[in-house]
C-alpha cells in the first residue's frame, strides 16, 4: 500500500521547484457580479460651457455626444466651444485675474482651494461613478485612486498659496496671468486637479479644456467650483475637440500653456507658441523601462509589472510598457506573469471586482490593435489572456510580447494600451543603455534586492520619475514630469509651483 | 627690431584647438575698422563635431563629484586671474575702455569663483524629501539635462561668455558655445584658460562664426538637450523655439540680463539646465510594529 500511496503523490519536477501555486479561478471559484450603482450620480442630458461662473450656450450652437465606452451608449451631450467661446472664456479669466484673483490676500485664495478639495471629497462617490461611466476605467480605480488623489491635490496646493516666499529661496514670485490648460482622457478629473490646483495657488486664473471623450467629471468639477462660490471667471471650463484646444493655445491673451497629452501634439504646441512670450509645461508620452534583476523578489516584481502596465488599461503615460528581465530569471518571470494575467478580470468597469475596464474609445482600441499587428509582423511573439470579453463596448485582453527586439516599434513607440513588450539583458551596463535608448524619459522602474544597485540604476536612468521596487505611485507632494521628449516642467510638490510663477 | 608673433585664433573642440573644417575665415575688426585677426568662420560640421565631443563628455563630467567640479571651476578662475593683463589688453583692442576692460575681467574671475562655490550646494537648495501618503521614501533631486548649446552675448565678450558657461557646467552639463561674433578674441583666449584648468576635454566647446548661419544648427540638433540665446532678436527667438520643438529642447532667452550687475549671477541660472528626478522606494512597514518610539 505504501508503494501505491507514493505513486499517487503529485510528481515533483525534476528540474526546478516552483513555489507558486497556479490558481485556477475559473474552476476554483467565481465572482458574483458586484456592480456599483449608477444612482449615486446625476448626469444631465446636456452641458453648456462654464464661463465667468455661469453656464453659457456655445455660440456655434453645436453639441457633441459623450458615450460610455463599456456599453457604447450615449451618456450626455456637451457643448462644442469655438474660437468665439474661447475668447469669451479667456477674457473672463483676464478680468477675474486683474480685478479679483491677483488682488485677493493669498490666505483667502487658499481657503477657496481648500473648499474645492472638501467638496470633491463630499461628492467622491458621484465623481467616481461618472469617471468610470464616461471613461471606462474600473470603478475600484476611480473610487480608490483618481478621485481621492484629485481631492488631495487641491488640498496640498491650497496650503501653498500663502507660503510661496518659502518655496523660492531669496526670490519674490509673481503669477503669470491666464493659464490655458488642456488635459487628456486617461485621468480626466485627476488631470484637471493637477492643472487647476497649482495655477490657482500661485494666483493665476484658468481656462481648462477636458478631452472630448471624457468631459463629464470636469463639468462636475465646474459645478463644484460654482457651488464653492469661487469668484466668476477664475476657473472657466470649456469643452470641445482639437480645434478648441488650438484656439486656447493661439489666443494672444493667454500667458501660459499647460498641456498633458501626446508628444506629437506637444511639439505642435511648442511650434505654435514659438513667436510669443507664452510659457509652457508639457507632460507628454512615455515608454517606461521596468527592469527586473535576478536577485529581485520575483513575486513582488511580477505584481509591480502587472500594476505598471495594466493599471487603467495601460492608458498611462508613465506605464511600464518595456519590461527588461535579466536572462537568468526570464523564463520564470514570464511564466509567473502569464499565470497572473490569467487571473485578471476584464469586463464591466462598474463591477467592483473588475481589474481591467473598457478601452477609452473605439479609436484607441483600433490604435492598440494596429500595434498588435505591427508587433506580430515584426516577429515578436504575442500572448494574450484567455479571458472572455464582453460582446458590447471596447475591450482588449491583457497582452504581452516576448522575443522583442530593441528596434521593434512595440519597444520604441507608446501604445497606450494593455500591451507589455518583454526584452532581456545580462549586465547592469547593458540594461542601462537599452533602457535609456528611447526618445522618451518620463518614468522607469527597477526591481532588485541590492541597495547600491538600486541607486546606481535610479541615478543613471534618464527619467523624471523612478520607482524602485514599486511602480505607478503618485502623490500630490511628489513632483511628476519628464526628461527628453516626454516634456518639461513638473507637476506636484514644491517643484510643481515653478511653472506657474515668474521668479524675480 | 623684433617682429611680433601673431596668434592664430582657432576653435576649441573636445579639448583640442582645430581650425574650422570648412577652411573659411572672417576678419575681426575694431570699431575703427582695423583688422584684429583672421577668425575661423565655423560651419555646421564644426558644430556637429563639437556636439559629439560634448555628448561624449557628459557621463564623465556629470559623474564627477560635485566638490571636484567646484575645484575645477575655481582652477579656471585661477588661470584667468594669472592672465588678467592679457585679457585686459585684448578687450582694449576690441574697443572697451580701460576701466570697462578691467571691470569685465575682474567680474569674470569673481563670477567663476561664485559658481565654483555653488557646484556642491545648489542641489541641497533645490532638492526635496517629499512627505507622500504611504509607506515610501520619496525624494527629488536636480540632475544635469545633458548637452546645452549656447549663443553667447554679443556685447560682453568675456563676462557674458563666462556668465552663461559657468552655471551650465557647474550643474554637470557640457556645452557648445558660439562666441560673440563681432568680438570673438576673448572667447578663444578663454579657451586657452580652460585648456589649462583640469577641465576635461569636451565639457566646453567654443566656436566662432556667424550667428545667422549657425543658429539653426544650434537649435535643431536632435541630440542637444537645451539651448540658450542671449540676444533679443525676436525673429531669431521665434525660430529657435520652433526648431527646438523637434526634440523638445529646453529653451532659455537671457536677453534682458545685465551681466555686470548682481542679476547676472544666481543659482536659478544653474536650475535652468537641470531636470528634477523623483525617486520612490517602499519602506518596510510591519503590521503591529510601533517604530522606535
Amino acid at each position: 500500500m505504501a508503494v501505491t500511496r507514493k505513486k499517487a503523490a503529485p510528481k515533483k519536477s525534476s528540474t526546478k521547484k516552483s513555489n507558486t501555486v497556479k490558481l485556477k479561478f475559473d474552476t476554483g471559484w467565481s465572482y458574483d457580479p458586484a456592480p456599483e450603482s449608477r444612482s449615486a450620480a446625476t448626469i444631465k442630458p446636456q452641458y453648456d460651457l462654464f464661463i465667468n461662473g455661469q453656464w453659457q450656450k456655445p455660440s456655434g450652437k453645436k453639441y457633441f455626444a459623450t458615450t460610455n465606452p463599456a456599453t457604447e451608449e450615449k451618456l450626455s451631450e456637451v457643448a462644442d466651444a469655438n474660437a468665439a467661446d474661447v475668447n469669451k472664456a479667456v477674457s473672463a479669466a483676464r478680468t477675474a485675474y486683474d480685478k479679483v484673483w491677483s488682488k485677493m490676500p493669498a490666505r483667502e485664495r487658499a481657503k477657496y482651494i481648500f473648499r474645492i478639495s472638501r467638496m470633491v471629497q463630499e461628492k467622491a462617490r458621484e465623481l467616481a461613478v461618472i469617471e468610470t461611466l464616461d471613461g471606462g476605467k474600473p470603478i475600484r480605480e476611480s473610487r480608490d485612486f483618481d478621485v481621492p488623489t484629485a481631492a488631495n491635490h487641491f488640498f496640498y496646493y491650497a496650503g501653498w498659496a500663502d507660503k510661496l516666499e518659502y518655496a523660492f529661496p531669496n526670490r519674490q514670485v509673481a503669477p503669470l496671468g491666464v493659464a490655458g490648460q488642456i488635459i487628456p482622457w486617461n485621468f480626466p478629473l485627476l488631470m484637471a486637479a493637477w492643472k487647476i490646483a497649482p495655477a490657482l495657488a500661485t494666483g493665476n486664473t484658468v481656462v481648462l479644456k477636458p478631452a472630448e471623450t471624457t468631459p463629464l467629471t470636469a463639468l462636475k468639477l465646474a459645478e463644484i467650483i460654482q457651488e464653492a462660490d469661487l469668484p466668476p471667471g477664475v476657473v472657466n471650463i470649456i469643452t470641445g475637440a482639437g480645434a478648441t484646444g488650438a484656439a486656447i493655445v493661439s489666443h494672444p491673451d493667454v500667458n501660459k500653456i499647460a498641456f498633458t497629452g501626446s508628444t506629437d501634439v506637444g511639439k505642435l504646441i511648442q511650434r505654435s507658441i514659438a513667436g510669443t512670450n507664452k510659457k509652457a509645461t508639457l507632460e507628454l508620452g512615455g515608454k517606461a523601462a521596468n527592469i527586473i534583476f535576478e536577485d529581485a523578489p520575483l513575486d513582488q516584481a511580477v505584481e509591480g509589472v502587472i500594476n505598471g502596465i495594466y493599471f487603467n488599461q495601460g492608458h498611462v503615460c508613465c506605464a511600464g510598457s518595456r519590461l527588461y528581465v535579466q536572462e537568468s530569471v526570464a523564463k520564470t518571470v514570464i511564466r509567473k506573469l502569464k499565470d497572473r494575467i490569467e487571473t485578471l478580470i476584464v469586463g464591466d468597469p462598474m463591477d467592483k471586482n473588475t481589474d481591467i475596464g473598457a478601452i477609452n474609445s473605439k479609436q484607441q482600441l483600433e490604435t492598440i490593435h494596429r500595434y498588435l499587428d505591427i508587433g506580430r509582423r515584426e516577429g515578436a511573439e504575442m500572448w494574450e489572456s484567455s479571458c472572455p470579453l464582453p460582446r458590447k463596448g471596447y475591450f482588449c485582453r491583457p497582452t504581452l510580447f516576448t522575443n522583442v527586439a530593441q528596434s521593434n516599434r512595440i519597444a520604441q513607440e507608446e501604445i497606450f494600451g494593455p500591451v507589455l513588450s518583454i526584452l532581456t539583458f545580462r549586465t547592469d551596463d547593458e540594461v542601462i543603455e537599452k533602457a535609456n535608448n528611447s526618445p522618451f524619459g518620463l518614468s522607469a522602474g527597477v526591481w532588485t534586492d541590492k541597495g547600491s544597485k538600486i541607486f546606481n540604476l535610479t541615478r543613471r536612468m534618464r527619467a523624471g520619475v523612478v520607482w524602485a521596487n514599486t511602480f505607478n505611485k503618485f502623490d500630490p507632494s511628489s513632483p511628476f514630469g519628464g526628461y527628453k521628449e516626454s516634456g518639461f516642467g513638473r507637476e506636484g510638490g514644491l517643484h510643481g509651483l515653478m511653472p506657474y510663477v515668474d521668479i524675480k | 627690431m623684433r617682429l611680433e608673433v601673431l596668434k592664430t585664433y582657432k576653435l576649441y573642440i573636445g579639448g583640442q584647438y582645430p581650425r574650422t573644417e570648412s577652411g573659411r575665415y572672417y576678419i575681426a575688426r575694431n570699431k575703427a575698422g582695423a583688422q584684429l585677426a583672421n577668425v575661423c568662420l565655423g560651419s555646421r560640421k564644426d558644430f556637429r563635431n563639437a556636439q559629439v565631443a560634448a555628448r561624449g563628455a557628459v557621463a564623465g563630467w556629470s559623474g564627477r563629484a560635485a566638490f571636484n567640479r567646484g575645484q575645477i571651476l575655481y582652477r579656471i578662475a585661477e588661470m584667468l586671474e594669472s592672465r588678467r593683463a592679457q585679457f585686459i589688453d585684448e578687450l582694449l583692442l576690441q574697443d572697451l575702455s580701460q576701466a570697462a576692460a578691467e571691470a569685465e575681467v575682474n567680474t569674470s574671475i569673481d563670477r567663476l569663483i561664485y559658481y565654483a562655490g555653488w557646484c556642491d550646494k545648489f542641489q541641497q537648495l533645490f532638492s526635496a524629501v517629499n512627505p507622500v501618503a504611504g509607506s515610501f521614501f520619496n525624494f527629488s533631486v536636480p540632475e544635469p539635462t545633458g548637452v546645452v548649446s549656447i549663443i553667447a552675448p554679443q556685447n560682453s565678450p568675456l563676462l557674458g561668455l563666462v556668465s552663461v558657461i559657468a552655471p551650465v557646467i557647474a550643474g554637470g552639463n557640457t556645452c557648445i558655445v558660439l562666441a560673440s561674433e563681432q568680438k570673438p578674441l576673448s572667447a578663444i583666449t578663454f579657451a586657452e584658460v580652460l585648456g589649462t584648468s583640469d577641465l576635461p576635454g569636451g565639457v566646453v566647446n567654443i566656436l566662432t562664426g556667424s550667428v545667422k548661419e549657425l543658429v539653426s544648427w544650434f537649435s535643431d540638433h536632435m541630440d542637444v538637450n537645451a539651448t540658450i540665446y542671449c540676444e533679443n532678436d525676436s525673429s531669431v527667438q521665434s525660430s529657435i523655439r520652433e526648431k527646438s520643438a523637434l526634440n523638445l529642447k529646453r529653451v532659455f532667452f537671457y536677453d534682458k540680463k545685465d551681466w555686470n550687475s548682481e542679476e547676472g549671477q544666481s543659482p536659478y541660472f544653474i536650475l535652468d539646465t537641470q531636470e528634477i528626478k523623483t525617486t520612490w522606494h517602499p519602506i518596510e512597514n510591519i503590521a503591529g510594529a510601533g517604530g522606535g518610539y
